[in-house]
């Protein structure tokens, strides 16, 4: 049986809610009642059947709105999508990363077949059929990495690896947590994460980057990374700043349930074969506090951590002006008992 | 000098004569000083194979001094806009054994950087020595449109208008810190704008 995707919007009417499967299925990033940073990267392989790492390559009910919703962004901002030109093998490197982690791991939704260079890529939730010379970037509509990337959720960052560094050389950025593709692009790994506070002095992105530019072809790493989004909005660009910002206003005590969301993103990283570089899909899974709050072990931790949290963390994950309301809503929902430990929801 | 601050901030240092064949020096106004400084310190006919491309204030200052260094060329330029075209030319036709030393204000090392960047030359092989104005040059990450010579914190964008907090945020591509709305949250929170990039 197939995944039954949603229609679903996450803009305007935000219509976008989780089905109870998915509520339980969602990767809640918080193994203690405590969140500070941490080199927190693991081999990516697969997990539990029915949780998100069924599969390396996720795909849910949402895929066909965010599609559409990616569509959109990139109607409104082609800048979204760039490739600087020494990255277009990279970029056929992902298109076949895709196109075999989705088909393997969905074959009722997807399906590539391959005669030589020839190649066949049937996506029936787009209605896509298409066949095209692999390598030959005149056979198809858009680049190769904006082709694939069209057609899988989350963001992708291709990293190009050279100077023991790793550079943001090309990326599909529609759906990230305030930061700017067109600004970054170009950067090594140390400058793009510069603004990011208290993790330089901790080491933080020495260690991650000796992991990173490591990482061996077939062995895939992951981590979890998160904020918080008010309404399931999708494209929280530092672009749209001023239109998106003024939701951080509209929280009260009486609409934090359905309003606050838990924003968590998978992050993974994968070699490349033919090109070297590593790239870093940023899959991101929404929640909202009502659906989280399902689960009573998540609603008493996510009290403690946002509770916990330090100031200047807080602020930089844009939480200061509701973190009060959503602490006070939480609290009615924490009776103090013992959390066990790990993700997961019992 | 800047402050310390955030990593993807550029960090300047002072100019030192490097092996090379050709020596292709960009600088304005207070630039010079640092061109004069490091001429104290370079091998005899260390010039004969220099260009020196100068973009004075308007009163000229500095040129005559620049010129006394005897530079196989010495351009002056009435703005960085006006000597694009040629700083492209000279880099595009640029054999291996070019050295690039550049000085002065940040909005003039940023954009003379960022068109040796568009010609392959890479960013740590470059000489840089700030002089003068800590005014900086801003993108809007809104509408994309630059803002020269920033003095004030939040700055107004001069293409939408929005007001920004101008970070320490770089980049080298753009040449140019980046502008976030500052109450983008709430436009009636205004707050007071300092002078404090002179």
């Amino acid at each position: 049986m197939g995944i039954t995707f949603r229609n679903e919007t996450f803009r305007d009417d935000f219509t976008f809610r989780n089905s109870p499967e998915h509520i339980r299925r969602f990767p809640f990033p918080f193994h203690e009642d405590a969140y500070m940073y941490a080199v927190n990267i693991e081999p990516h392989v697969v997990g539990p059947k029915g949780s998100v790492l069924e599969n390396l390559i996720d795909v849910d009910e949402h895929y066909v709105a965010e599609m559409q919703d990616r569509a959109m962004v990139l109607a409104e901002d082609p800048l979204r999508c760039q490739s600087l030109p020494h990255m277009t093998l990279a970029g056929w490197d992902l298109l076949e990363l895709l196109m075999e982690q989705q088909a393997q791991g969905y074959p009722e939704h997807f399906t590539l077949t391959r005669d030589g260079d020839r190649w066949r890529w049937i996506n029936r939730p787009l209605g896509i059929d298409d066949t095209f010379t692999f390598g030959d970037t005149s056979t198809l509509p858009y680049g190769p990495m904006e082709y694939i990337t069209r057609q899988s959720q989350g963001d992708f960052c291709i990293l190009d690896q050279r100077d023991g560094n790793l550079w943001m050389d090309a990326g599909m950025v529609t759906t990230q947590a305030d930061w700017s593709l067109d600004f970054d692009i170009g950067m090594n790994f140390f400058e793009w994460h510069a603004p990011v506070p208290l993790a330089h002095e901790k080491g933080i992105f020495t260690r991650a980057l000796k992991f990173l530019t490591n990482i061996q072809q077939g062995k895939p790493a992951r981590r979890l990374n998160w904020t918080m989004t008010i309404n399931p909005r999708l494209d929280t660009s530092p672009e749209n700043y001023h239109k998106w910002g003024p939701d951080r206003t509209t929280v009260t005590p009486e609409n934090v349930g359905d309003k606050v969301h838990l924003r968590v993103e998978l992050q993974s990283f994968w070699r490349l074969p033919r090109s070297n570089g590593i790239v870093f899909p940023i899959r991101c899974y929404l929640i909202k506090m009502d659906e989280l709050v399902t689960q009573p072990k998540w609603a008493r931790r996510l009290h403690r951590v946002i509770r916990d949290l330090p100031d200047e963390l807080a602020n930089y994950k844009g939480l200061t002006r509701y973190r009060p309301t959503l602490v006070e809503w939480l609290s009615k929902l924490d009776d103090g008992s013992p959390t066990s430990p790990g993700f997961g929801p019992y | 000098m800047a402050a310390k601050s955030i990593i993807s901030r550029p960090v300047y240092g002072t100019l030192s004569p490097q092996p090379g064949k050709h020596h292709l020096f960009v600088a304005d106004a207070e630039g010079a000083l640092a061109i004069g400084e490091m001429a104290e310190r370079t091998p005899p006919g260390f010039f004969d194979g220099a260009e020196i491309v100068f973009i004075p204030g308007p009163d000229r200052k500095h040129v005559a001094a620049l010129e006394a260094l005897k530079p196989a060329q010495f351009h002056e330029a009435p703005s960085f806009a006006s000597l694009l075209p040629r700083l492209r030319q000279t880099l595009a036709n640029a054999h291996m054994g070019l050295r690039l030393y550049l000085s002065g204000t940040e909005g003039l090392i940023g954009q003379a950087m960022q068109a040796a960047l568009e010609a392959g030359i890479d960013h740590t092989s470059i000489q840089t020595e700030h002089r003068g104005s800590l005014a900086r040059r801003m993108q809007c990450v809104h509408c994309k449109g630059i803002t020269e010579n920033v003095t004030t914190q939040p700055a107004t964008c001069a293409h939408c208008g929005l007001l920004l907090l101008v970070r320490d945020h770089y980049s080298r591509r753009i040449a140019a810190f980046q502008g976030v709305c500052i109450n983008a949250e709430d436009r009636s929170e205004i707050p007071p704008m300092e002078e404090i990039f002179r």
